[in-house]
């Protein structure tokens, strides 16, 4: 492997950016795709492939035997409210592979009583997010219905392009949430983005079965993501 | 939410290293079959010393390929090294897990 190949693969693995090196076993040629980049025609369905799922693979193309090596930043999940929900989703969502963060403003909610196992930031999300951005491989729930809470993250997920960004609350909370959006300048393509009613459809009715609900609909979104455009989630 | 990578990360370390100077070789599991230790996509650095960081098995086949390195190290030219139950070397260097391995050893260049 050349030098360049392995800086410019780290410096992607370093910005928590999907790559992807593409080794030609016979000539020892590697090459370092970013996701988000062209890839080359006759090798864009394996690489696809291969960021999608995460999963290496060794393919024969044109005659050509090659070994496809993926780097996935570890995906995170940032939830806004240290709520019900947000409890059965601590004690799931990392085992499930999740990087998890609470943050919740409110300190009567945020207790480490409440969260032992996953990080608790009680601070506003405006604050947090500022020195610690959101990117592609984080999944962003806001779960407080608050709109003082809620809606500047939304937004910075939004632009952001995080692979998920859900809200929980009604049709009707999020009626008047989308209109607060589009009076922040928010465009109708990223507000269609958002999900919600939260979760997948499962008929979920406790806050557990809610969480297991919105973690389905989280995976879903990461393995089914968008790794060729710009586009985040779908 | 960091952004810390793993001090023992294999890659970072093949970077590192070279950039001091050292001569650098990368394995990586290519292929598996069976219960295999290490998934596909698994690095082990290696320096021309003999000094290593990674993993592409579970400690077992680690010494064959870090001797291989040497080779791969002069010559520059990468080879395929293949480990398992099913290899006349197992008696010597197999997978105690009854899996096979096969792992892309190259070097890195300038």
């Amino acid at each position: 492997m050349k030098l360049e190949t392995l800086q410019a693969l780290n410096a992607s693995r370093a910005a928590r950016r999907a790559a992807v090196v593409v080794t030609d076993l016979q000539t020892g040629r590697a090459e370092a795709f970013v996701e988000g980049d062209r890839f080359p025609d006759e090798w864009s369905a394996v690489i696809s492939g291969a960021l999608r799922s995460g999963r290496p693979a060794l393919a024969m193309i044109e005659e050509r035997s090659l070994f496809i090596n993926v780097h996935l930043p570890p995906p995170r999940l940032v939830v806004i409210g240290a709520v019900h929900i947000s409890q059965a989703l601590s004690r799931f969502a990392p085992v499930a592979g999740f990087d998890m963060t609470i943050i919740d403003p409110r300190t009567a909610f945020a207790t480490t009583e409440r969260f032992r196992d996953v990080e608790l930031i009680a601070e506003w999300p405006d604050d947090v997010l500022a020195g610690r951005p959101l990117d592609r491989y984080t999944a962003l729930a806001a779960l407080t219905h608050d709109p003082k809470i809620d809606d500047y993250p939304i937004r910075a997920a939004l632009e952001a392009g995080c692979f998920y960004v859900g809200a929980l609350g009604s049709r009707k909370t999020h009626a008047s949430r989308t209109e607060r959006l589009q009076g922040a300048g928010v465009g109708q393509e990223a507000i269609e983005r958002i999900k919600a009613p939260i979760g997948l459809d499962i008929g979920a009715a406790s806050p557990v079965e809610i969480a297991v609900a919105i973690l389905a609909e989280i995976i879903a979104a990461l393995r089914n993501r968008d790794v060729d455009g710009q586009g985040g989630a779908r | 939410m960091t952004n810390e990578m793993n001090v023992l990360d294999p890659l970072q370390i093949a970077e590192a290293w070279y950039s001091e100077g050292r001569t650098v070789a990368l394995a990586t599991v290519i292929e598996t079959w069976g219960s295999a230790p290490r998934p596909v996509g698994s690095h082990l650095v290696i320096d021309g010393d003999g000094n290593f960081q990674g993993s592409v098995s579970g400690g077992c086949v680690e010494g064959a390929v870090i001797a291989e390195a040497a080779d791969v190290i002069d010559s520059g030219a990468a080879k395929i090294l293949e480990f398992g139950v099913a290899d006349e070397t197992a008696w010597r260097v197999g997978l105690s897990c009854g899996g096979r391995i096969r792992v892309y050893l190259e070097r890195v260049d300038g």
